[in-house]
């Protein structure tokens, strides 16, 4: 098996369950390659380092109107078979698909990126090393957090003649630096390279924000004007992602989306790019389905969601690549969404809470309102308007005359994120985008500093 | 070779290569799960997964290596990778000395859970059935998508360590569940049948025949088209009874994750969070009123979170964690006991052989109280009954939440009155707890099988024995 290529590997799996279901079956294949390591750290030392390697295949077969799917990290010969076999049974046990949407045809796709060997090749001990350099930039602090690599390798054949293979990598840090007092602020990246993350400026950056943030104040709450840090607002992007792009949920009315009609204000552009230079997506999903950049919003205009193929037969479009064997029941989400920012100048690093001069500039011009560099734990209560809850983490401040003035305690919201970005109330986009990673898959987005004109706290930090 | 000799392989590489001490676990699951909607079957998928995870101690640091195989050399493989991890954990050391384990008795000995009828073996067909009946019955009586489904999990553990430890463990879990939604003006209306996620536990089939997903069809899908006309949940503050489902969401979040030592002791700090206790009160911290008593219960009969020892071999145990509203316990391991000063874990699983086992919620509930829900109505003047969970959030430290529930009605005079739609309620934590006056007897020990925690992201199976409670004081009705 180790010698073998997850498209060959693929192949084997689609010749078995051909010869097993007949010549009239639809039948495909996926099979997913993933070395990934962790090295975790809390208390400013490291306390669980992680690693595996799976390798995960995955069958469907449809056959006489019926579909069962099935899958295994057990890829030796005979498991192979057994699971072949049991997948026939059960199709043909199965009650009957009326959805089944057919397979893709033989259709190219784009090139994978070229592959980091830096992140192939990382050994636990540079990984280590990493960890070790963010520790030492927080200095007297403590840090907590996680480095990451993984190396993604994908097969997808079937029955139909579709046939594709590629590969991706991701490093990415994500952590903490906090003080005695408990203030805490964020750094946080995702890359293709591992070479693009320099973990003793994260270290750094989360020091400022924490020791920026130490001393904070109750206000009371109600609806400001914010600045949000990019951090922030790659959780605005993953929930409108997963409950407004979602194609399942825009075909049962669930979502707000409304092709043609200008949703958002003119300012936003929102675009799904798995294979673009800042995320590490594969150009196609599991059902072969190539990957392209996606325009979900267009100068506000709402324009297009995420589709599988059920779920495009269902809307009559196409499916266009955002097919993922989990996401069945719920739907399908983008996965790598940007939110693109304006031409500008390249950000610099700048003293204090804010993360860099992009953000700077966004919150000078601010009468009164907050910068917030997180959220946290932030709960859907409506899909409908992606009417979210949660709370800011890892630094708040309050702004007034475009000044930061007082550091202030976590605030709960409740807030429409989709109304957020309405006509009108995004009244500055940074122009500096960072890819941001996410703690599940290969998911990331890549987002600006967001200013906006309204977010509804609803709670301060004692109730 | 069997799986005890792949474990043993895995461990004696480990040793070899430097490791003080060594435990492997090899994990063979098969998953089923099945999703209807609107009277068609949506999903039907079948899943297995075999591996073997090792866990390797080196100068006072951990190491964890995942391998899809359970050959010799390929086991032997994954011990040595585990400790070479640890060694490179070691060069970033805990500046305070080494974390070691508490001791454990080298336990030995199988265990099964209850299982009637085994999940796996009831025809698709029937299952089938099943799900798409409910579904097109809810349907029929208005729901605009009626989504039906269950989940089933079949879990064989293999388990050594260098301490002489040797346990095999079978666990079988499932559970169902059944969901109208009505699209209303700019609005979604969710009902949901037995919970939001369905009922789960460690038992066979038989707990989804109990459950009787059809007889709920109708009732649903009603009350779900009735939501979209009901007023608003009013905002204030008031008395509040919330009903068992409901509860048992609230333990999880504010009390369970709350009682985790390793977020007490900063090890979940970047992302799930740390927790408002603090261990030098543990004993004389004020919790909850006098009616609040929490138990920590992994030998809960048939409940989502039991088993016959947890995933670093130390046997299932009952321990209080709340008693008569003062905080007693945690749910620890024997690395985080040890950092503590503790003297007990016993709270440790992993979602599979490729993740490393953590500090877990088990059964964590409460005892019964003294009351019924029909008591705890009449004696309620001016109120608000709510049930079912819609949406939830809590703050890091396990203090701020907001809870959105699927229904509610009015309390007036002691009777029930107009239903509401939308209700919410938030609050603090300890504040809310020592605000219940109320507690029933009725107590169901829900099952959550979604407890998202780690990183790499894991997911947890709970179970959470759970009834109706009044509140007083509590603020509701909190919109955006």
């Amino acid at each position: 098996m180790s010698d073998q290529t997850e498209l060959e590997l693929a192949a084997r799996v689609l010749e078995l369950a051909r010869a097993s279901a007949g010549p009239s079956a639809d039948v495909d294949v996926s099979v997913n390659r993933v070395a990934l390591a962790l090295t975790r750290f809390a208390n400013s030392y490291i306390h669980q380092n992680v690693a595996d390697t799976t390798t995960e295949v995955q069958l469907r077969i449809h056959s006489e109107g019926r579909t069962a799917s099935a899958s295994s990290t057990l890829a030796g010969a005979d498991a192979l078979g057994e699971m072949v076999e049991r997948t026939v049974a059960v199709a043909k046990a199965s009650p009957v698909d009326p959805g089944w949407p057919g397979l893709i045809g033989p259709t190219p796709v784009l090139p994978s990126h070229d592959i980091d060997e830096a992140i192939v090749d990382a050994s636990p001990a540079d990984r280590a090393s990493r960890v070790r350099d963010y520790i030492e930039a927080v200095g007297d602090l403590t840090a907590a957090g996680y480095f990451r690599t993984r190396y993604r390798s994908s097969a997808y054949a079937n029955s139909a003649g579709q046939a594709v293979s590629g590969a991706c990598t991701e490093a990415a840090l994500d952590a903490i630096a906090k003080t005695a007092s408990l203030s805490d602020g964020v750094a946080r990246q995702a890359s293709r390279r591992i070479a693009d993350i320099d973990c003793a400026v994260h270290g750094a950056r989360a020091a400022a924000k924490a020791r920026a943030w130490d001393g904070a104040v109750e206000i009371e709450p109600g609806a400001y004007e914010v600045v949000l840090e990019p951090t922030a607002v790659a959780d605005v992007l993953y929930c409108l992602g997963n409950f407004g792009f979602n194609g399942k949920l825009v075909n049962e009315h669930q979502s707000f989306l409304e092709f043609g009609s200008r949703q958002m204000d003119g300012s936003v552009t929102l675009v799904d790019d798995g294979v673009s230079a800042f995320a590490s997506g594969l150009p196609f999903d599991t059902e072969g389905t190539p990957r392209r950049r996606l325009v979900l919003v267009e100068n506000g205009v709402s324009r297009d969601a995420a589709y599988d193929r059920r779920s495009a037969a269902e809307a009559g479009v196409a499916g266009n690549g955002y097919a993922e064997a989990e996401n069945a029941a719920f739907g399908m989400s983008p996965g790598n969404i940007r939110l693109e920012p304006p031409a500008g100048p390249a950000p610099t690093e700048v003293d204090g809470p804010v993360s860099n001069s992009s953000v700077l500039e966004l919150v000078a011009r601010v009468g009164r309102g907050l910068l917030v560099t997180d959220h946290f734990y932030t709960r859907c209560l409506d899909p409908r308007r992606v009417l979210m809850t949660g709370l800011t983490r890892n630094g708040t401040w309050l702004i007034e005359d475009g000044e930061i003035v007082r550091p202030v305690k976590n605030m709960r919201f409740t807030q429409s994120y989709s109304e957020s970005l309405g006509p009108g109330n995004v009244l500055g986009i940074g122009s500096d985008a960072i890819a941001l990673p996410y703690n599940y898959g290969t998911n990331s987005a890549t987002a600006p500093g967001l200013h906006l004109a309204a977010w509804n706290f609803t709670g301060g930090a004692s109730g | 070779m069997t799986h005890f000799d792949a474990a043993d392989a895995a461990v004696e590489a480990a040793l070899a290569a430097g490791a003080t001490y060594a435990d492997a676990r090899v994990m063979h699951r098969r998953y089923e799960s099945m999703s209807a909607r609107n009277g068609d079957v949506e999903d039907l998928t079948q899943r297995e997964s075999a591996g073997i995870g090792v866990r390797a101690l080196v100068g006072g640091s951990w190491g964890f290596f995942g391998v899809p195989d359970l050959d010799d050399a390929l086991a032997r493989r994954a011990g040595a990778r585990a400790a070479e991890i640890a060694a490179a954990s070691a060069t970033v050391p805990n500046r305070r000395g080494g974390q070691g384990l508490i001791p454990s008795e080298p336990e030995v000995g199988s265990w099964a859970s209850e299982c009637r009828i085994d999940p796996l073996s009831v025809p698709l067909s029937e299952k089938g059935d099943l799900l798409t009946s409910a579904t097109a019955e809810m349907r029929k009586q208005g729901a605009d998508i009626a989504v039906g489904s269950y989940d089933i999990w079949d879990t064989r553990k293999w388990f050594v360590s260098s301490e002489g430890h040797r346990i095999d463990q079978h666990v079988r879990e499932c559970g169902g569940a059944i969901t109208s939604t009505v699209i209303g003006d700019g609005e979604t209306q969710v009902r949901s049948y037995p919970s939001r996620r369905g009922q789960f536990g460690t038992r066979g089939w038989e707990l989804v025949e109990e459950t009787d997903l059809g007889a709920h069809a109708a009732r649903i899908a009603e009350e779900a088209r009735a939501l979209t006309r009901a007023p608003q949940c009013p905002a204030g503050e008031t008395t509040v009874i919330i009903g068992g489902e409901q509860l048992a969401l609230q333990i999880h979040e504010s009390v369970g994750h709350a009682i985790e030592l390793d977020r007490i002791l900063g090890w979940e700090a970047a992302y799930a969070g740390t927790s408002w206790l603090d261990l030098s009160r543990l004993g004389s911290l004020r919790f909850g009123s006098e009616l609040m008593n929490i138990v920590i219960d992994p030998t809960y009969p048939g409940a989502l979170g039991s088993f016959g020892w947890d995933d670093e071999g130390t046997r299932a145990h009952k321990r209080d964690a709340v008693r008569n509203g003062v905080w007693t316990g945690v749910l620890a391991g024997r690395e985080s006991a040890a950092v503590a000063g503790l003297d007990y874990g016993g709270s440790v699983r992993a979602d599979g052989w490729a993740r490393l086992p953590m500090v877990r919620m088990t059964n964590v509930g409460l005892e019964p109280g003294p009351h019924t829900l029909e008591e705890m109505i009449a004696a309620t003047d001016d109120g608000i009954y709510m049930d079912m969970n819609r949406s939830w959030s809590i703050d890091d430290r396990r203090l701020n939440f907001q809870f959105g529930c699927q229904i509610a009605y009015e309390i007036k005079n002691g009777k029930l009155g107009r239903m509401l739609k939308n209700p919410t309620y938030t609050g603090i934590g300890p504040r809310f707890w020592a605000s219940m006056d109320m507690l029933s007897s009725d107590i169901v020990a829900w099952g959550t099988p979604n407890c998202g925690k780690g990183q790499p992201g894991q997911t947890g199976h709970t179970g959470h024995p759970s009834a109706p409670a009044r509140f007083t004081n509590v603020r509701v009705g909190v919109r955006g």
